[in-house]
Parts: structure tokens; C-alpha cells; sequence
């Protein structure tokens, strides 16, 4: 089956402020997710991980794109069950998210969450929500949160903004709605993200919404909705940039829809036979970090040299992550019971 | 001492508790401007402003969800259910996100948060209206529930509920409202894990809590003129149960009847009596009696919905029938 594809929004590059730094960062960044994804497939295959296992392969840019647009460590982060990639942006060590996918205690959620619950208290990733769209009320309250801190408690500091991923599949969901409303009804520091990724396991979008574009559907709160490529990080990242500095100047949230796409199926479990070669093809070919490889070589931002080395990092680090989870010991049988309860 | 009503009672609970933490606020349907439909926040919006009593739109999971978000970012929520039964629309946030994300997360986050609001059998408000959640969420871990029956122990245990760490499940009862009690001028806390021995005696265990725990008074006024001295526990924590003071009565009187609100099949009675059977079965000299509602949905008609509660002339025979042995 094909559906026709949405024309893209163009992006204009020449605005595009990136310095050497940055440009490697961002790449670098990608090529984590990319790497760390590949290497849970071989993982899962060879009986390493087990359970529903969702990689984000292809859709890089979008997490790079949002997440390196904000205050590691500062700002919230919220995911779903496709939430490795966007913890490894957040700054959790990629030997945590391995190690918890392997179900080890070094695991950022300390083998007991699993792939579709990655948390860190300390990145202020808020999770890993597994079921479709319950994470936008979760990061809805981070982001009233802010607001209330600064407005009840009077902390000056308290200019965090609440980032929120979630799929088009959510974005037909009451909770979406609910939360856009309210958002901007208290002028939220927010940014919904929406990964429009065409296709919410077997259903297509577009079958399943009566308005495709779900961007236009944040005016009816009069909210800004923002379009952009989700296969180019630098369209994405002056999108969310702006996103939030409207965020942290208290003049509300955003939604920003990313087109992008999976290159693999919905889980390592999907046969994905729904989807044809041609649209597959046609995504494939604008793979988000081949296309900025070339941006950064072609500005001189970068040597293709330098790009095979940070690759190499990368493979490096997501090959001493394997070793760390594999070496690591399981959770202790005697803190079963653990963490089911604040501890005095 | 000062005569105060159960809901204002809750009130100065809430206010005390907001006055000491700026982190505790408030939000639900018509929370702040309207008072709340007991009145259990009147006025508080305008001594703490209408974003700590947060009027929310009609959207339940997701104002409960949000409190989820804020409780795991250092604020102290609490969520009133309008309607405690409305609270089924939230049951995803409520029992995933509230209860068990502490420990899907490794510990990473608490949530410290209270859900609070009128449960129960009321007059005639028919069966969405007539809910009884706590045997519902009684199955997910990570909750704490609790259920208050008087003005004094509401007053207490909303305390405790607020600055507990975890989330907590608070069942008022739609019918306590306006029950008056003199309340001590002092602060004072009521610890959230204690069963209250209302009233001591030998003869038989009568387990109950929330507004059953009225029927049973009402029921000993006939039992003790008869002569008989049953022990009454209102458990008040429904999870956990406090088998200390539960297992302390049954060494005594070994003999237990369970008076309850929820339906009989899969409620608290159910659980109380597997665990009494598991932890207390030597103790037993009968066994344990468990006086539910039917299990049905709560009738609109008065005198069908009355057949459907426990009513205190059932439950002055059942002591009878199990203090002379005929059970």
C-alpha cells in the first residue's frame, strides 16, 4: 500500500547559525542513536534483551534536533516506548540504557523498567511511557511545575521547559487534546513533539485522522503549530529552538510535527508487511545523518575524516556498553520488593 | 476544642498543610472558585491563589496525570475527584503512572501525592454516582489507601496523607460530610497505617471502615443491651492493612465479621478474610463473616438501593448468630 507523501516544508540553510563544535555535537549525537539502535537489534536477535523491543532508526533527527536544543540536565524530557535514543540525547550514559535493556542494576531504571521504561532522575528524563500518549500528561505537570515555581514559590530560576515525544498514533488520543488545551490555556513552558512517522504499528495516519496535518491542529487552542522535516536536524533544531525561547519566555507551548519515518518495523517483533518498498525507498534515501554528513562536509564544518572517527567513538563506546551490561551483575533477589515504596 | 463539621474538618487540614508547605497545591473540577462540591476548599483560592487551587477543565486522566508529572518534579500534589467515581477515567495515570512508576523507575522518582474525594453509597445518586474505588485499586502496588470516617481522624489522616511520600488513595464518604465532632485546638497528625479500636470488647471482631463503621454503632446500641461486647476495628488503612491491630483482636475474640460498603466479590472483605485465613487460621473458632454490598450496580430506587448496603439491624444478627454458635 502507498500513500502519497506530504510535501516537506522547505528549510532554508543560509539562516542556519552552526559552528564546528556544535555541528560535530549534533552528528555525534545522531550516530549514538543510530549505532546504539543497530547494536539492540543484533542484541535481541542473538537472545541478549528480551520483550518489546522499539528502535528509532531514521528518526534521529528529530531527538538530536529538540533535545540538544535544550538544558541537559535541566529541562524535562518525556518519551514513549521508543524512548532509548531520546535518553541517550537526554545524557543518560549509553552503558545505562544498555544495561537496562539487558535487565541488569546499572541499569538506568535498575532492570526493572525495561526498554519502554528508561528513567533518570538525574537527566530529568521523566520516561518511558509505554502506553500510547500517557506520558503528554506527565510532562504537561513537569511544565506547570516550572510555572508554579516560579509563580507560587518565586524561584527566578524556575524557566524550565517540559519537551514531550510522542507519536502520530497519539495524536488521536484525548489526552493530546486535553493536555494542548490546558497547556495553553496556563501558557505552559511546553513543546509537544510529534513524530509523524506515517504509521502506528499497521495503521496508517492516514486512515486514521480526518486532518492529517496534525501541526494545524494546535491553532484551534490557539497554540503555535510548527511543520518541519524531521529527517533534517537543522530544521528541527531552529524549530525547536524556537520552541524554546517562546517556552522560557513564558509565552507558551509549541507543537512542532516531525515528518519522518522508521526504517524498521514498529518492534523487533513486527513483520512489517504493510509498508511498501517504495515508501521505504523514498524515506531511506533521506537518511537524516547521511544527509548531514554531507551538510557539514559540503560547509566545511567537517572532513569526512572526522566523521569516520567520531563513527568509530561511537562504535567504540556502544561495544564497552555491551561489555558493561553483560558484565554486570543482575538485581539483587533480595530487593524484589524494592522501590515499591519511598524508602524513610 | 472546637465543634467542626467533617468537611471543614478536611478543610482546615488542607488549609494548615498549605499554609506550611507552598509546595502543596490543589486541582480538580471547580476546586478553587466554586469551593469544591463539599466545600472542602471553599475560599482557600482566595487566601492562596487560583494556580495552588487549580480549577481544572473536565479532563481527568489528564489533570491526574499532570499531578503524576508534577509530583515526580518536587511539588505535592493533591487531586480532589470531584466525584471519586470520575475517577475511573484516570485509572491508567492513577494505577501505571501514580502507583507503579516509583518502581518501574528504579527508584528514580517518588510521587507524593494525594487523591481525595466522596466514594460511596450516597442518597439516591445511582450507580456511577454510588462507587466503591478502594476494592478496584485495592490490586495495584505502590498505592497507599486510605479511607476516613470521622472528623477527627479526616482531619489527621489528610494531614499524614499529604506529607506521606507516596501516592495515596483518601476515600471520603458522600453521606459524613456534615458530621459534627469537637477537635482538639492543637495540631495534631493521625498516622495513615493504624486500624482504630473504636470500641474494645471481647466477644467477636467487627472489621469495618468509612461510613459502615456508623452502621456498626448504630447496630451495637441493640447488641449491647442484649449483653453483648463485640470488639469494633475501623481499619481506616485499607492498604496496607494493619494486621497488627487486626491480628491483636482476633487473638482475643476469635471471632470476625467483616462490615462493608464495596461488593462483595473482589473487595476488601475478600482480601481481609484470605489474609486472616492465611496469617490468623488457628486462631479462628468460626468462620469469618463478611456482611458486602450486593453485587450489583447501585439501584436509583431508595428502597432497592438500601437493599443493597448493609443495614444495622443485618449486622446486630450476625453477631448474634456467630457469638451463640450458630455459625
Amino acid at each position: 500500500m502507498v500513500s502519497t507523501e506530504r510535501t516537506v516544508p522547505e528549510f532554508k540553510t543560509d539562516s542556519v547559525e552552526l559552528d564546528k563544535e556544535e555541528g560535530l555535537m549534533l552528528y555525534e549525537d545522531m550516530v549514538l542513536g543510530r549505532t546504539f539502535e543497530d547494536k539492540c537489534a543484533e542484541m535481541y536477535y542473538r537472545g541478549k534483551m528480551f520483550g518489546f523491543v522499539h528502535l528509532y532508526n531514521g528518526q534521529e533527527a528529530v531527538s538530536t534536533g529538540v533535545i540538544r536544543s535544550m538544558r541537559p540536565g535541566e529541562d524535562f524530557v518525556t518519551s514513549t516506548y521508543r524512548d532509548h535514543v531520546h535518553a541517550l540525547s537526554a545524557g543518560v550514559p549509553a552503558k545505562e540504557v544498555m544495561a537496562e535493556l539487558f535487565g541488569k542494576e546499572t541499569g538506568c531504571s535498575k532492570g526493572r523498567g525495561g526498554s519502554m521504561h528508561m528513567f533518570s532522575k538525574e537527566h530529568n528524563l521523566l520516561g518511558g511511557f509505554a502506553f500510547v500518549a500517557e506520558g503528554i500528561p506527565v510532562a504537561t505537570g513537569a511544565a506547570f511545575q516550572a510555572k508554579y515555581r516560579r509563580e507560587v514559590m518565586g524561584d527566578e530560576n524556575a524557566d524550565q521547559v517540559s519537551a514531550c515525544f510522542f507519536g502520530d498514533g497519539a495524536s488521536n488520543n484525548g489526552q493530546f487534546f486535553e493536555c494542548l488545551n490546558m497547556a495553553a490555556l496556563w501558557k505552559l513552558p511546553m513543546i509537544y513533539v510529534v513524530e509523524n512517522n506515517k504509521w502506528a504499528i499497521g495503521m496508517a495516519h492516514d486512515r486514521a485522522t480526518s486532518q492529517p496535518e496534525i501541526y494545524k491542529k494546535a491553532s484551534v487552542f490557539g497554540m503555535t503549530g510548527v511543520e518541519v522535516d524531521g529527517m533534517d536536524v537543522l530544521a528541527v533544531r531552529a524549530a525547536a529552538q524556537e520552541a524554546v525561547a517562546r517556552a522560557r519566555a513564558g509565552e507558551g507551548p509549541t507543537l512542532i510535527e516531525a515528518l519522518t519515518y522508521r526504517f524498521r518495523g514498529h518492534s523487533l517483533a513486527d513483520p512489517d508487511e504493510l509498508r511498501s518498498p517504495e515508501e521505504k525507498e523514498f524515506w531511506q534515501a533521506r537518511d537524516p545523518i547521511t544527509r548531514f554528513a554531507t551538510y557539514l562536509t559540503e560547509h566545511d564544518l567537517a572532513t569526512s575524516e572526522e566523521l569516520k572517527a567520531i563513527d568509530q567513538k561511537i562504535q567504540q563506546e556502544i561495544e564497552e556498553a555491551v561489555d558493561l551490561a553483560q558484565s554486570s551483575p543482575e538485581p539483587d533477589p533480595s530487593e524484589l520488593r524494592r522501590y515499591i515504596f519511598a524508602e524513610e | 476544642m472546637a465543634e467542626t463539621l467533617f468537611f471543614n474538618a478536611l478543610r482546615q487540614a488542607t488549609d494548615e498543610e498549605m499554609a506550611r508547605d507552598s509546595s502543596v497545591f490543589v486541582l480538580g473540577e471547580d476546586v478553587g472558585h466554586y469551593g469544591g462540591s463539599y466545600k472542602v476548599t471553599k475560599d482557600l483560592y482566595k487566601k492562596y491563589g487560583d494556580l495552588r487551587l487549580l480549577d481544572t477543565p473536565i479532563a481527568e486522566n489528564s489533570f491526574t496525570g499532570m499531578a503524576v508529572g508534577a509530583a515526580m518534579t518536587g511539588l505535592r500534589p493533591i487531586v480532589e475527584g470531584m466525584n471519586m467515581g470520575f475517577l475511573l477515567l484516570a485509572f491508567n495515570q492513577i494505577a501505571n503512572n501514580a502507583g507503579m512508576l516509583r518502581y518501574t523507575s528504579g527508584g528514580n522518582f517518588t510521587i507524593p501525592m494525594v487523591i481525595r474525594g466522596p466514594g460511596g453509597v450516597g442518597r439516591q445518586l445511582g450507580a456511577e454516582h454510588s462507587q466503591r474505588l478502594e476494592a478496584y485499586f485495592q490490586a495495584v502496588p505502590g498505592l497507599k489507601i486510605v479511607a476516613c470516617s470521622t472528623p477527627y481522624n479526616a482531619k489527621g489522616l489528610l494531614k499524614a496523607a499529604i506529607r506521606d511520600e507516596n501516592p495515596v488513595l483518601f476515600f471520603e464518604h458522600v453521606l459524613l460530610y456534615n458530621l459534627k465532632e469537637n477537635l482538639p485546638d492543637h495540631e495534631y497528625i493521625v498516622p495513615l497505617d493504624r486500624a482504630e479500636v473504636v470500641r474494645p470488647g471481647k466477644d467477636v471482631t467487627i472489621l469495618t471502615y468509612s461510613r459502615m463503621r456508623h452502621h456498626v454503632m448504630q447496630a451495637l446500641k441493640t447488641l449491647e443491651k442484649q449483653g453483648y461486647d463485640p470488639e469494633v476495628i475501623d481499619l481506616i488503612s485499607l492498604k496496607p492493612l494493619d494486621f497488627e491491630t487486626i491480628g491483636a483482636s482476633i487473638r482475643k475474640t476469635h471471632r470476625v465479621i467483616i462490615v462493608e460498603e464495596c461488593m462483595k466479590t473482589g473487595g476488601i472483605g475478600a482480601e481481609l478474610v484470605a489474609s486472616i485465613n492465611d496469617r490468623f487460621f488457628d486462631e479462628l473458632d468460626a468462620p469469618v463473616v463478611r456482611l458486602s454490598s450486593q453485587d450489583i450496580p447501585t439501584p436509583y430506587n431508595g428502597m432497592l438501593e438500601r437493599l443493597t448496603i448493609i443495614q444495622p439491624p443485618q449486622i446486630a444478627e450476625a453477631v448474634e448468630k456467630l457469638v451463640e454458635g450458630r455459625i
